[in-house]
C-alpha cells in the first residue's frame, strides 16, 4: 500500500511527537494505524482497562478523568493519550471519554515502543512529564542577552573603600584619590570590621555639591554629607538587577555585597560601557523631562524598549520589573512636577502603588492603582486641598501616559484613599480581623503595595503591619483562599479553550483574567500566611518555600507556570505593538503554535492544581 | 454521482445460500475459492461482521462503456479500521483514458503505463474481499463494475453482499428531518441535503479528505459507516437488515 497517498501521514506529520520522525518512520507509523469513531459522550478508555495502543486524536476532542471521576484534562486534535500506560505497562489510570464526535488513530504498542527506543526526541516528548516539559520551555526562552546572564562581580574592578561616618570629608577625599575611586562607602562607627553596617555613600559629586559649593569645612563628618543608601546588590546578581536598582532609585552608584560584606562598587558608567544600547535608559530620560508633554513624547521609547526586551528574550520576571520601574519613574516625575507647581506638601506623605506595579510585574496593559499614605499630623480640613490637587495632577498625567483610570476607583483622587498612616493600619486591621468575603474580593489588590515617592518607609511600616496580622488570622486567610478560587483557568484547549463568551472578543482568551491574576491571587494567600514582606510573586514564592508552606516542587511548578503565562502575555503585547495595534491581554488560541498551546495548557493545569490545594490548605472559618 | 434512485428497492438475498450455489457453478478456481470462503450468517450482529470498505475510480458511470482506473480497499470492523491491511491498485484499462478523468483521479500516464491489467489483480482483489461484507458509498458503481469486468475475463459475473452508506445516510437524513421539512421535500420546495461522501462525513464531524482517490475514499467510507452505526444503529443489529 502506498502510504504517502494517505491523509493519515500528513496529519501525523504536523503534530509532535510525530513531527520529529524521519520519513521512513512516519510511513511505518501511518501504515500501522488503526482507526475508530467515537460518538460524543461515549467511553474510549475505562478505568483499569488493558491497552495495547497509543491513542491519537485525529478529529474532535476527548476528556480525561482522574480515577475518582474528577475532570483532569481535555485533549484536542493532534494530541495523544495512553502513553503512560504503555510505557509503564500498567492498566488505565485515567479514563477517557469522547467530548465531541471523535476520530481516534490507534498506534500499536510495538510500533510506539520501538520509536521511543530509537528516536530520542520522540521519547523525550512522550516520557517527560508535563511540568518538566514546561520548565524546559521557559528556560529556553531565557537565552541570550549579556545583561541578563552576566553577574555583577564581573564588573567590580574597584575594591570597596570604606570609612566610618565620623571620618572627615578631607580624609575621604584623600582616600578616594589614593585608591583612584569616584566614591566611598560610609559605615557605622562602632561596627566590627568583618561585618560593617552600611550607612551610605559619598561620591565625587557629593564632595563638590554638598561640601565645596556649600562652603563646608574639611572637618565635616562624612555622615553629614553622604547620600543615605540602603540599596545594594549581591555580587552574584545579574547586571540587569543592578541596572534596575539604579534606575528604580535614580542613583548612579551601588555598593556590591557578598555575604553582608561590601566588596566593591559598581556605577552606572560601568554598565553603560558594558551595554550601551540598553533599552532601559529610557528611564533616565523620564527623570529629565520638565513637563507632562515631555513625558508623553517618551511614550514611543517606553513601548519600544518593552518590545526590544521581549524580543531579546528577557524572562517575564525581568520584563515585569522593567515595566514597573518605568511606570514608577513616570509617577515619581509626575509627583516631582506637581510638587514644583503646588509647593512643598503641608505634611509628609507617601505615594503608594498597588497591584502589578507594587509587585514589580507590570505589563503595558494596566490601569492605575494608587493611594496616599499621609503623616498622622494630617488634618483633612486643612491639608486635603493640597493632596487632592496633587493626586489629580498625578492621576490625570498617568491617564495621558496610557495608564487608564482605575474603574474600581483605587486611585489617590478618591478621598477615601487619602488617609493618614494610622487610619490605613486600622483599615487593614479591620479587613484582616473581621474578614468579609465579598468585601475582600475587591480589596485584595490593596495587599500588594509599595511606596513610590515621598516617605516610602510608611509603605514598609504598613507591609510589616499586614504581614504580622494576616499570618495569624486563619479566618482572613480562609476568605482570601476562597476568593482566590473564583477565577478558574481555561483548562480545555484550542477550540476547546473556554473562550470569552461575551462582548466583541468572542474567540479570545484573556490571559490576565484567566491566568496571571488568579495565579497571583493564589500566591498572595500563601505569602500572607507565611508573613512574607515580599510583593513580587517570584520573591513571594521564595519566602513561601522557605517558610515550608509549599514544597520546592510546588513552588517550582508555580514559578514556571507564571513565567510561561506572563511571557506569553508579554510576547502577545509586543506583537500588538509591532503590528501598530494597541496592546491587550487577549490571545486567540488558534494563533498559537502547538508547542505554546501545550505549554500554556500545562501552566493552566498547574494553576488549577494550586487552586485545589488552596481549598485543602485553608479552611473557611466561620466567624 | 447522483442521489440514490428512490424507486430502486434493494433486493433481499439470502447470501450464505447464494454463495453455496455460486461456489458450485464457479468457472475459475479463484472465483470458486471466493464463494467457498462464504459469508457470515445472516443473523450475525454488526459488531461481529468482518467488513471491507471498497472504492473504485472509473472513467464514467456505465460499466458497459467505462473502465476501472484504480481500486482501493481497507478491511475493518465496527471497532477498528485496519490501515495495515489496506490495498490500492492502479489498473490499465483496455480503452484509452480520456484526459479529464486522469486529472480527477490524479493518476499520471506514467503510472498507467506501468500498471497491471485488471485481470492480474483480480485474484488478489477477491482474496482481500473474501469472507467480508463489502461496504461502499453508492452501490451502483463497485458491484456492477466488478460484475462486468469479471464477466469479461471469466465469462461469469460476480456477486457479493453489500452495504451502502449512501442508502443508510438517505434513511438517516429522512428520519432526522422535521415534518415540515419532509413536506417541503415532497412538494419539491426544499433542497434535499447532499448525500455525497464528503457532505455525509461532515454531518458526523469527520475530517475532510481529498476526494477521488480510491484509497482515501475507501477509508472515508469505512469511517462513515462506523459513525453511522454509532449514531443510528445498535451494534447487535443483524447484518441481513442492512446488506443487500
Amino acid at each position: 500500500m502506498e502510504v504517502e497517498q494517505l491523509e493519515i501521514r500528513e496529519h501525523l506529520r504536523r503534530h509532535p511527537p510525530f513531527s520529529f520522525l524521519a520519513e521512513e518512520d512516519l510511513n511505518r507509523v501511518s501504515g500501522a494505524v488503526e482507526i475508530a469513531y467515537f460518538r460524543a459522550d461515549s467511553d474510549i478508555l475505562s478505568l483499569d482497562q488493558e491497552i495495547t495502543d497509543l491513542h491519537y486524536v485525529r478529529q474532535g476532542s476527548v476528556e480525561v478523568f482522574r480515577s475518582n471521576g474528577e475532570f483532569y484534562n481535555r485533549l484536542g486534535e493532534g494530541e495523544i493519550f495512553g502513553q503512560i500506560s504503555l510505557i509503564t505497562g500498567r492498566s488505565v489510570r485515567y479514563p477517557v471519554r469522547a467530548h465531541e464526535d471523535t476520530l481516534i488513530y490507534f498506534i500499536p504498542d510495538s510500533v510506539f515502543l520501538d520509536l521511543c527506543r530509537r528516536n530520542e526526541a520522540f521519547a523525550d516528548f512522550v516520557e517527560v512529564e508535563d511540568r518538566t516539559r514546561m520548565r524546559h520551555a521557559s528556560s529556553q526562552s531565557r537565552a541570550g542577552q549579556e545583561m541578563m546572564t552576566t553577574r555583577v562581580e564581573r564588573l567590580v574592578h574597584r575594591e570597596a573603600v570604606m570609612l566610618p561616618g565620623s571620618a572627615t570629608v578631607t580624609e575621604a577625599a584623600r582616600r578616594m584619590t589614593e585608591a583612584g575611586v569616584p566614591s566611598i562607602l560610609v559605615c557605622a562607627d562602632d561596627q566590627p570590621s568583618e561585618l560593617p553596617q552600611l550607612l551610605g555613600i559619598v561620591t565625587d559629586g557629593d564632595l563638590r555639591r554638598r561640601v565645596l559649593a556649600e562652603n563646608l569645612p574639611g572637618s565635616t563628618p562624612l555622615a553629614e554629607v553622604m547620600s543615605e543608601s540602603l540599596v545594594s546588590v549581591e555580587s552574584d546578581d545579574f547586571l540587569f538587577t543592578a541596572l534596575l536598582a539604579m534606575l528604580k532609585h535614580n542613583i548612579h552608584h551601588l555598593p556590591v555585597m557578598r555575604r553582608m560584606k561590601p566588596t566593591g562598587l559598581i556605577d552606572l558608567a560601568d554598565l553603560v560601557g558594558h551595554e550601551t544600547r540598553n533599552s532601559l535608559f529610557v528611564v533616565r530620560n523620564i527623570h529629565e523631562q520638565d513637563d507632562l508633554d515631555g513625558l508623553v513624547r517618551l511614550l514611543p521609547d517606553v513601548r519600544g524598549s518593552f518590545v526590544r526586551m521581549v524580543n531579546e528574550g528577557a524572562n517575564a520576571h525581568m520584563v515585569g520589573s522593567a515595566v514597573a520601574t518605568i511606570g514608577r519613574a513616570l509617577k515619581q516625575r509626575l509627583l516631582e512636577l506637581a510638587e514644583a507647581r503646588l509647593g512643598p506638601p503641608p505634611v509628609p506623605y507617601c505615594f503608594v502603588a498597588h497591584g502589578s506595579m507594587a509587585r514589580d510585574e507590570q505589563s503595558l496593559v494596566t490601569d492605575q492603582d494608587n493611594a496616599l499614605i499621609l503623616d498622622d499630623a494630617f488634618d483633612r480640613a486643612e491639608h486635603d486641598d493640597y493632596f487632592r490637587a496633587l493626586a489629580e495632577s498625578v492621576c490625570d498625567g498617568l491617564a495621558e501616559l496610557r495608564y487608564p483610570y482605575c474603574k474600581g476607583k483605587i486611585m489617590a483622587t478618591n478621598p477615601d484613599l487619602r488617609q493618614p498612616l494610622s487610619a490605613w493600619k486600622q483599615r487593614f486591621s479591620d479587613w484582616i480581623g473581621k474578614p468579609d468575603r465579598p468585601n475582600l474580593l475587591n480589596s485584595s489588590i490593596y495587599f500588594d503595595l509599595d511606596g513610590v515617592h515621598g516617605q516610602t518607609h510608611y509603605a514598609d511600616i504598613l507591609k510589616q503591619w499586614i504581614a504580622e496580622q494576616a499570618s495569624r488570622s486563619p479566618a482572613f486567610l480562609g476568605c482570601l483562599a476562597h476568593n482566590a478560587q473564583t477565577r478558574t483557568p481555561p483548562l480545555g484547549f484550542f477550540r476547546d479553550f473556554v473562550l470569552e463568551k461575551s462582548g466583541r472578543h468572542q474567540d479570545s482568551l484573556d490571559l490576565k483574567r484567566r491566568g496571571t491574576a488568579p495565579m497571583v491571587d493564589v500566591i498572595r494567600v500563601h505569602a500572607l500566611a507565611s508573613a512574607s514582606l515580599a510583593q513580587n510573586s517570584f520573591r513571594r514564592l521564595d519566602d513561601i518555600q522557605a517558610a515550608g508552606f509549599l514544597t520546592a516542587s510546588m513552588t517550582a511548578d508555580l514559578r514556571d507556570a507564571l513565567e510561561f503565562i506572563t511571557g506569553t502575555q508579554y510576547r502577545h503585547q509586543a506583537e500588538n505593538l509591532e503590528q501598530g495595534l494597541e496592546p491587550d491581554n487577549r490571545i486567540n488560541p488558534v494563533t498559537l503554535n502547538t508547542f505554546d498551546r501545550r505549554n500554556l495548557k500545562d501552566a493552566f493545569r498547574v494553576l488549577a492544581n494550586a487552586q485545589r490545594f488552596l481549598r485543602l490548605r485553608y479552611r473557611v472559618v466561620k466567624v | 454521482m447522483t442521489g440514490s434512485k428512490v424507486s430502486d428497492k434493494p433486493r433481499r438475498v439470502h447470501w450464505p445460500t447464494r454463495f453455496t450455489e455460486l461456489a458450485a457453478s464457479a468457472s475459475t478456481p479463484w472465483i470458486q475459492r471466493f464463494y467457498e470462503a462464504g459469508t457470515v450468517a445472516a443473523d450475525t450482529a454488526l459488531a461481529d461482521v468482518p467488513m471491507v470498505a471498497l472504492d473504485l475510480e472509473t472513467t464514467g458511470l456505465e460499466p458497459q462503456h467505462n473502465a476501472i482506473v484504480s481500486i482501493g480497499l481497507v478491511p475493518f470492523s465496527l471497532d477498528r479500521i485496519r490501515v495495515s491491511g489496506a490495498r490500492y491498485w492502479v489498473v490499465r484499462p483496455r480503452r484509452e483514458l480520456d484526459l479529464k478523468s486522469i486529472l480527477i483521479h490524479r493518476i499520471t500516464h506514467e503510472e498507467l503505463e506501468s500498471a497491471p491489467r485488471f485481470s492480474a489483480v483480480l485474484p488478489e482483489l477477491l482474496e482481500a474481499l473474501s469472507g467480508r461484507v463489502v461496504v461502499v458509498h453508492y452501490r451502483h458503481i463497485e458491484r456492477p463494475f466488478l460484475d462486468q469486468v469479471c464477466r469479461r475475463w471469466t465469462g461469469a459475473g460476480l456477486e457479493f453482499p453489500l452495504i451502502d452508506t449512501m442508502l443508510l445516510e438517505g434513511w438517516a437524513v429522512r428520519r432526522n428531518r422535521s415534518l415540515a421539512q419532509r413536506l417541503g421535500d415532497r412538494l419539491g420546495v426544499r433542497r434535499r441535503p447532499s448525500l455525497r461522501l464528503a457532505a455525509c462525513r461532515q454531518r458526523y464531524h469527520l475530517p475532510t479528505y481529498t476526494a477521488h482517490h480510491a484509497m482515501t475514499d475507501a477509508l472515508a467510507t469505512a469511517e462513515l459507516f462506523q459513525a453511522q452505526v454509532a449514531h443510528y444503529f445498535r451494534p447487535d443489529l443483524r447484518v441481513d437488515r442492512m446488506w443487500m
